[in-house]
């Protein structure tokens, strides 16, 4: 394997010439990133390096400004993330990326981002916290993910992949969703997916190679020529002006929870299931603890066991008719993630109490094997 | 009848909501007569403060985007880096520019981005209430300095124009003062040279205007004119610091 990724690094021009055939490559998850970025349409990326993920910038850095992009290293991550704003007003596609304490800094331009309705995409490779924590794999921002993040009443759109296959088209989708919401998307994987190398297939140029990206969007500010001018802001003095927006705002995040909701189910078989085959646990995970959960779950599945797995992969709009819909057929739910309980909560408010909902998770980064869900799998059966 | 005073093409027929005897009306209007004189009006696309000129949109008929407190030199910085024909100015007070989007302002500068910056110094938190700046004056009184800013504890006043012109890649930078009309004469050529810079894509300019809050200051119009003569002028020189292609 090292062998192949020396090539595959060493050989830049040979990798893209594969990559255009549709051939699978090896590929750490964050510079997958970056490459499926460039490929969405993505011409400016801001950044400031912080483990683990600094190769997605540094692959920006290179490849960038082969696509007539845009990349600056920021002084901060406060700055990177108003840049991506300034950008994002232009209607250019925009993206920062950073890890959990990097995330915490850019609060405040998302929510700006999210009160002047500009599409951006943010990419958080979570890392164990709270504070400096360690840079060890974690999905400990959730919350900060789902429930805001920065002030004010806003939703991100939060997509959860759990591959590096998945990271690819998760970062296609994240700039569409931007783009049609006009609202920030966050791309929430742990650590883990970011240095993690699988061999991918990427998808083709969004508009072909050579295309610029710099079609007109109505609403971005690119000088009055021919039109009234135009001012992009979140300022609403009066209160019922202000809650006017609100309102618009919400109306969104209602659209959103109706059509964008994306889940995964394993051996859920639902009303068509016999008794026999009924999952008598449900298993709810994402992310990085999903992945390890499919194994586990899979395994339990070859020993007889009736267990069922659900992975959300997006977080906000969170399944929760999905869910629900579940706990009418399961005896109970185990939640499992890399933190101290956060999902959980959204999977309680989805079960209402008709099922015992169950929590087990790994902090401090801490990634369990699939012998250790297992075991708690096992446990509960 | 000849005409021969009205409103530039770039502002709108709006009232402003200033105080009276505040400075930025004739700052707003000397941005305008610049954008108008140059024919930047139709692919400028301005950043906004947050502070008392937040509306500046409501008085400027050209597209303006809003930033974070702060953080306008770094929103300038992604609109004109993936816009580059576009012309772009932020416009910022002292609270913006001087305390807590100093780091912006600073990187913008040193990485000479090429677009303009026009800084309103009126030594005071306008909007806030008249809290102290970092470039309010040793002895000035504000709500959070009420006896008067001391050198020991609150520091001394930032002179932003000189802190910039420090850096290598800044290609213009001065400072004005509106309080006379020879002083807005001299001002409206330093904003017009400053908007010129860019358009020939040289780099980087900064425009510092000394003006006066006479609500904060607790100074009646003409009183704190007088103020901004023999206090702030004093302190803060009115000096082109830097101009790379030597003309003036
Ligand atoms: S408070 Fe000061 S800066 Fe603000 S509008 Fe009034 S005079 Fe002008």
């Amino acid at each position: 394997m090292g062998k192949v990724l020396d090539l595959v690094r060493c050989f830049d021009r040979m990798r893209l010439v594969m990559i255009a055939v549709g051939e699978k490559v090896l590929m750490r998850g964050c510079e997958a990133m970056a490459e499926a970025a460039i490929r969405a349409g993505c011409r400016f990326y801001a950044g400031y390096p912080i483990t683990p993920q600094s190769e997605l910038a540094e692959y920006m850095a290179r490849e960038l400004p082969k696509y007539g992009g845009v990349f600056i290293q920021s002084e901060s991550e406060i700055a990177a993330i108003n840049m991506v704003l300034g950008a994002s007003v232009t209607g250019t596609r925009a993206m920062t990326s950073s890890s959990s304490p990097g995330i915490s800094l850019k609060q405040e331009g998302i929510s700006y981002l999210a009160g002047c309705e500009l599409p951006a995409v943010i990419a958080n490779f979570g890392r164990g916290g709270p504070g400096l924590g360690n840079i060890a794999p974690s999905d400990a921002d959730y919350f900060q993910a789902t429930k805001g993040g920065g002030h004010g009443d806003y939703r991100n759109i939060v997509l959860a992949p759990y591959s590096v296959q998945e990271t690819v088209e998760l970062t296609h989708l994240a700039f569409d969703l931007a783009d049609r919401y006009r609202n920030p998307v966050l791309i929430l994987c742990s650590g883990l997916i970011a240095q993690m190398m699988e061999p991918v297939e990427f998808m083709p140029f969004k508009g072909g190679e050579g295309h610029s990206q710099k079609e007109e969007k109505p609403w971005a500010l690119t000088g009055a020529r021919g039109r009234p001018s135009m001012v992009i802001k979140s300022l609403y003095l009066q209160d019922v002006e202000l809650e006017g927006h609100d309102l618009k705002l919400q109306e969104k995040y209602r659209e959103i929870r109706e059509k964008e909701v994306r889940v995964e189910a394993q051996h859920l078989e639902g009303g068509r299931a016999t008794p026999e085959e009924r999952a008598k646990l449900v298993v709810v995970a994402f992310g990085t603890a999903a992945r390890v959960a499919a194994s586990a779950v899979e395994e339990a599945r070859e020993g007889g066991l009736p267990v069922g797995l659900i992975r959300p992969i997006t977080l906000f709009p969170f399944p929760r008719d999905f869910i629900r819909k579940a706990a009418e057929g399961t005896d109970r739910f185990l939640v499992l993630e890399l933190s101290g309980g956060q999902m959980v909560e959204d999977v309680e408010l989805a079960v209402r109490g008709r099922v015992p909902v169950e929590f087990y998770g790994r902090m401090g980064g801490v990634v369990p094997s699939p012998e250790e869900y297992l075991a708690e799998i096992r446990k509960r059966l | 009848m000849k005409l021969v005073f009205d409103r530039p093409r770039s502002m709108r027929d709006k009232p402003m909501h200033f105080c009276p005897g505040c400075s930025h009306g004739i700052v707003h209007r000397l941005v305008a007569e610049a954008v108008d004189a140059l024919g930047l009006r139709e692919r400028t696309v301005a950043v906004a403060p947050v502070g008392c000129a937040v509306f500046m949109y409501e008085y400027m008929d050209f597209d303006v985007t809003e930033a974070p407190h702060g953080r306008s030199p770094a929103v300038a910085t992604g609109i004109k880096r993936s816009r580059p024909d576009l012309f772009v100015f932020t416009y910022q007070g002292d609270g913006d520019i001087g305390a807590i989007g100093l780091a912006e302002i600073i990187s913008a500068a040193n990485r000479g981005e090429n677009f303009s910056v026009v800084f309103v110094n009126n030594t005071v938190y306008g909007m806030t209430g008249g809290q102290m700046a970092p470039t309010t004056l040793l002895g000035q009184r504000t709500t959070t300095t009420p006896r008067g800013r001391e050198a020991k504890t609150e520091g001394h006043p930032l002179r932003m124009a000189e802190l910039i012109s420090g850096l290598e890649a800044p290609y213009y930078v001065a400072r004005v003062a509106v309080d006379s009309p020879a002083h807005i004469a001299r001002a409206r050529k330093a904003i017009l040279r400053a908007f010129q810079i860019q358009v020939e894509e040289k780099g980087f300019s900064f425009v510092e205007v000394l003006g006066a809050c006479p609500l904060n200051w607790g100074l009646s119009p003409t009183e704190a004119i007088k103020r901004v003569q023999e206090e702030l002028i004093p302190y803060y020189p009115l000096e082109v610091f830097k101009d790379k292609s030597g003309a003036e």
